[in-house]
């Protein structure tokens, strides 16, 4: 009686904390969540925009996300309304003070791949699933990340934009890492 | 502060003529338009891309010419409302705007117009969401947003020819 409940209270701390132990898709998960990723990965028929709160006691940041200004729409393709284009104001580059930010072919993601409110088991899932994602592989994916201008934004998005967190070249080694593991998905 | 970078030469083309201009690369067309070229019927209102008052068409495409650094349009075809009179549709528009006293101080009315005339070469008889996705980005602090749609209907109507 004494040991079947030993046991089982080992098996239980030993499976909480397989749970609670770091999975190789959650650095990626953590930039792809990041408001940079997010904006434009929606399930919604506009992008947004965000504001970074920092908790005055705690430091705590945090980000505010919100419609985008002018009502912009996703639009067929998601480069919004035939007659106003994301491009009418995001040119290839950000505008020489920031404020307004560019790269070239600045578009939403399409809805089969919206990232909002996905835990990371459903984000690493719709990632790898390739009929959602354009029909990319792991290996594709992984040059998609790191070449795509759009993507390497991310990381020079202008102004006061915060940047995802680890660093473009560590967050591909991350990636690498993951793939080279077989691609696993956390289960939450 | 950062420092412009070296002025180069460019040839654009602008209402139909090529216009030779030199200006640092990152100069936004706003200002290549009105201080170099004289076209002064592009106003400058946010300098943000937020207000729409600086309104051209590239290559057909409504364009925030207070963002859009002059080497983007390098190659490209620029229309401004200068032009617009010279063509069928544009002309129609102008004289929907004045028949209908769609501006009030009209300060945002040369954009509102490249906007308007963009959404009818693209869509000829828009629904009232279709103006809203169109003309969202171009705001008139004096509200006469009424006036623009009632325009648009009449125009799509087949009035004002």
């Amino acid at each position: 009686m004494i040991r079947t409940a030993l046991v089982t209270g080992l098996l239980g701390a030993a499976l909480n904390v397989a749970a609670q132990a770091p999975h190789s898709f959650d650095p990626i998960a953590e930039v792809l969540q990041h408001p940079r990723c997010l904006n434009c990965h929606t399930f919604t028929e506009y992008p947004t925009q965000s504001r970074k709160m920092v908790d005055p006691i705690s430091g705590e940041v945090s980000y505010l996300r919100f419609r985008h200004a002018q009502q912009v729409i996703r639009g067929e393709k998601g480069f919004g309304a035939p007659t106003l284009q994301c491009g009418a104001c995001h040119q290839d580059e950000n505008v020489a003070d920031g404020k307004v930010p560019g790269a070239p072919h600045w578009h939403l993601a399409p809805l089969s791949m919206g990232w909002e409110g996905l835990n990371r088991g459903e984000l690493c899932e719709t990632l790898k699933d390739t009929d959602k994602n354009g029909g990319r592989d792991l290996a594709a994916l992984v040059k998609h990340m790191e070449e795509d201008a759009l993507v390497l934004w991310g990381w020079t998005p202008g102004g006061d934009r915060d940047t995802p967190p680890y660093a473009h070249a560590d967050f591909i080694d991350l990636l690498k890492l993951w793939v080279a593991a077989g691609a696993p998905c956390p289960t939450n | 502060m950062t420092t412009p970078a070296p002025r180069e030469t460019f040839a654009l083309s602008v209402n139909g003529r090529v216009e030779q201009t030199d200006v640092s690369p990152d100069k936004p067309l706003l200002w290549v338009l009105r201080d170099e070229l004289d076209l002064k019927g592009s106003k400058y209102g946010c300098g943000r891309a937020l207000c729409g008052a600086c309104t051209v068409h590239v290559d057909g495409q409504p364009t925030r010419a207070c963002v859009t650094p002059v080497k983007a349009v390098a190659g490209k075809s620029v229309t401004t409302i200068e032009a617009l009179s010279e063509t069928e549709l544009g002309a129609r528009v102008q004289r929907a705007w004045t028949s209908l006293n769609v501006p009030q101080c009209g300060y945002c009315q040369s954009g509102q117009i490249m906007a308007v005339v963009a959404l009818l070469k693209a869509i000829p008889a828009p629904t009232d969401p279709q103006i809203d996705e169109a003309l969202s980005g171009n705001i008139c602090r004096c509200g006469m947003y009424p006036r623009i749609r009632k325009a648009v209907h009449e125009l799509a109507a087949g009035g004002f020819a």
